[in-house]
């Protein structure tokens, strides 16, 4: 069999078209906002590489729309909203996010999932000084008065997880990431906390993200014979670690701040694949708050509304109540204005969010914009039952306690790496 | 010794993961001149397909895999008579506007490329519009061989085997049969073949449902052992495009000497330096392989022996 007359090279430019450019789609026109409604924008990906993670976003947005107008609005004014699907697609979120700017006016924006995709929109949202809530757990670092980074950071959910498998497995640890900044910067915590706790970091291996084969990387894991193993493996093409290394044999506890909580990974893999594995979250629907698990809580709202949803996950979350949040700085500065709701924000907002045990809020920081999130470390066991092993309050740290950001002081626009700041980062 | 097994395994389980990524679409590629880049998809179809028969319509794990190749070769053969060849599209035509209205995309290498991208892209959100954003996943069956502190899962090294068994399988369709006879004849010169009788219309369309099959068959192997999602195609692509790249024109033979090649590369780098460094030896040999073998290792095989006929 041979003679077809083509050279290889076209063959491989085809290879080109592999990497692929997205299509584009169109966009849902939203109306102009009168003076009885504000507008909130909220990009989050229905389809596309993120989509799995995204959706989920989007839906407890719209939750906590619709429960807001439902109780009236805010200061009896009803929520509008932009929300296009941006497709997971950068360039689009960067056309969408202008768009909701300058053409829908929102009075605040909630968009993207990747660092990726926030520091692709940032620069837009900081020449329009636009307030924006970035919703999506993250290396950490970001400084910016535009900016509400609500989600928890590496140093919180991996201060939150790694302790507690050093205590109870011991201090020797190897450590898995994605190959690009978020797995980077996750690394180099991983090396900050093990060192504050007394733990040393005997291995590392970055995974490119188009990497979906784990023969090698399970056998170096064997050969080091590690404590416990740190992964912070990202996307659909690294969840197939899991279930190789279960059907290789590899029963070493793992820590992540990665898994479960976005993908729902114990759901979606057979038994017993996700078995020993520990998450440092703020938000995964198991954990035990009566605000969250009770008749009429946030689990049940949500699928009462979506009786379809596959799972509510740590994003939706904090897209849910950071909505909440917005909503009583708005009435506390009684405008939208987006100065004054920022000034609002930072005077100290706190909201009783499903993390948080009854009795409890979790605290919005004024200076670094960050929230003080309420932590769980959350065990998968043989059969997937997931259940809370330890929680408590951790705050935000490094941006207010080694960087020294006050945004209430000094208007800024930078991102913060720990490389800057610990020498065993390096 | 266990790092030598170590190698070992992770060269079996490499070479079974290439050949089995790239034999639809070599052979696609090698009979028709077709580039099909949706072959990640026909694979998303073939995993798809048995992960729903085993765990929605509870058949026992093989049986689910003969779903999901059987499911695979019909759509291909949907997607063959519909896009390939317009066949569907143009007695449409025929009967409304009383002419053709698509050209087959045979030998069309840049057109089989954009339309099969599009069909691609339609796969894809067709699945996540209609099947949700993922599937819950098979357990990976058959244990693990464990060995001095280290373990390897068993299915994974079994997977060697039955790329084996695929070769030597696709190896005999191609010579001991009537259809690989009239398919090697069409390859050669179809306009010849088609004055000798051969049907090569079938002969294409028959291809295309054998490549779709293995590509299939591919996607059932591997649905055990990967995450469910829509896009899953897309991790077995650059694998199977540096796989045709290397093995040249020959679909059986370039096929497993690529995947020697490129396994044994891609563990060596994999074991000794890391996940990343055996990606980047996999495409800097792809790099290699086009400046001095451009036609691939089978293309070069032909020519030494060519140089030999015309030296005796």
């Amino acid at each position: 069999m041979s003679g077809r007359p083509y050279g290889r090279r076209e063959f491989l430019a085809s290879s080109a078209l592999v990497a692929g450019t997205a299509l584009a789609g169109c966009g849902a026109q939203g109306s102009a906002g009168g003076d009885e409604t504000l507008k909130i924008g909220i990009l989050e990906d229905r389809s596309g590489n993120f989509a799995l993670v995204g959706t989920p976003k989007h839906k407890a947005s719209m939750l906590a729309v619709e429960e807001i107008n439902e109780e009236g609005g805010i200061d009896g004014r009803k929520i509008e909203t932009f929300a296009p699907d941006p497709q997971s697609d950068n360039q689009r979120y960067q056309e969408l996010t202008r768009r909701a700017i300058q053409q829908e006016n929102v009075d605040a924006l909630w968009a993207g999932y990747s660092s990726a995709t926030r520091e692709a929109i940032r620069p837009i949202v900081d020449r329009e000084d636009q307030l924006y809530f970035y919703t999506t757990q993250y290396e950490g670092g970001v400084c910016d008065s535009n900016v509400f980074a609500v989600g928890p950071t590496a140093r919180q959910q991996l201060g939150m997880v790694l302790p507690y498998l050093v205590d109870e497995f011991g201090p020797r640890i190897y450590t898995i990431a994605a190959d690009y900044n978020f797995g980077q910067l996750s690394a180099d915590w991983v090396k900050v906390l093990a060192k504050e706790n007394g733990a040393e970091v005997i291995g590392e291996e970055f995974i490119p993200l188009s990497n979906s084969q784990f023969g090698s990387t399970i056998n170096r894991i064997q050969e080091a014979d590690p404590d416990f193993v740190m992964s912070m493996l990202v996307g659909a093409n690294h969840t197939s670690f899991y279930e190789q290394k279960a059907s290789a044999g590899l029963q070493v506890p793992i820590g992540t701040s990665t898994a479960m909580a976005q993908g729902y990974e114990h759901l979606r893999l057979d038994p017993p694949a996700m078995a020993n594995i520990y998450a440092g979250v703020n938000y995964m629907e198991e954990i035990p708050t009566e605000r969250n698990t009770e008749d009429g809580g946030f689990v049940d709202r949500y699928y009462e509304k979506y009786p379809d949803a596959p799972y509510l996950n740590e994003e939706a979350e904090t897209n849910y109540f950071s909505i909440y949040m917005y909503k009583r700085a708005v009435e506390q500065a009684g405008t939208t204005d987006q100065e004054e709701v920022k000034a609002a924000l930072e005077s100290g907002i706190t909201y009783p969010a499903p993390e948080a045990p009854s009795d409890t809020e979790i605290a919005l920081d004024p200076e670094t914009h960050h929230v003080h999130h309420h932590m769980w470390a959350m065990r998968a066991d043989e059969e997937h039952n997931v259940e809370a092993v330890d929680d408590r309050v951790i705050e935000e740290q490094f941006l207010s306690n080694t960087v020294g950001c006050d945004l209430t002081a000094e208007d800024e626009e930078t991102q913060y790496t720990p490389q800057d700041y610990f020498e065993e980062a390096g | 010794m266990p790092n030598g097994l170590n190698l070992l395994f992770q060269f079996l389980d490499s070479f079974a993961f290439i050949v089995l990524a790239a034999a639809g679409l070599a052979i696609i590629f090698g009979i028709m001149g077709v580039i099909n880049l949706a072959h990640g998809e026909f694979i998303m179809v073939g995993a798809y397909a048995t992960t729903l028969a085993n765990l929605e319509a509870g058949l026992p794990l093989p049986l689910a895999m003969l779903v999901g190749v059987l499911v695979t070769a019909m759509f291909g053969l949907v997607v063959e008579r519909v896009v390939i060849s317009g066949t569907v599209p143009n007695a449409i035509g025929r009967r409304v506007l009383g002419r053709d209205v698509v050209e087959p995309l045979y030998d069309r290498l840049a057109d089989s490329m954009v339309a099969t991208w599009g069909l691609s892209l339609v796969m894809v959100q067709g699945v996540r519009l209609t099947l949700g954003n993922s599937l819950d996943q098979i357990g990976t069956p058959l244990g693990k061989i464990a060995y001095g502190g280290f373990s390897y899962s068993s299915y994974r090294v079994l997977l060697a085997g039955v790329a084996l068994g695929l070769l030597a399988a696709t190896y005999l369709a191609f010579t001991r049969t009537d259809y690989g006879m009239r398919a090697r004849a069409t390859v050669q010169d179809d306009d010849t073949a088609r004055a000798l009788g051969v049907d090569t219309e079938r002969t294409y369309m028959t291809t295309f449902a054998l490549g779709s099959a293995l590509a299939g068959f591919t996607g059932a192997l591997y649905a055990p052992t990967i995450t469910m999602v829509p896009g899953l195609g897309g991790s077995f692509l650059v694998e199977a495009f540096v796989a045709v790249v290397v093995g040249g024109p020959g679909v059986v033979l370039g096929t497993t000497l690529a995947g020697g090649l490129l396994g044994a590369i891609n563990a060596l780098f994999s074991n000794l330096v890391g996940t990343f460094f055996g990606r980047i030896a996999l495409l800097v040999t792809a790099i290699v392989m086009l400046r001095f073998l451009p036609d691939g290792i089978t293309g070069f095989l032909d020519r030494l022996r060519q140089r030999r006929q015309e030296g005796a």
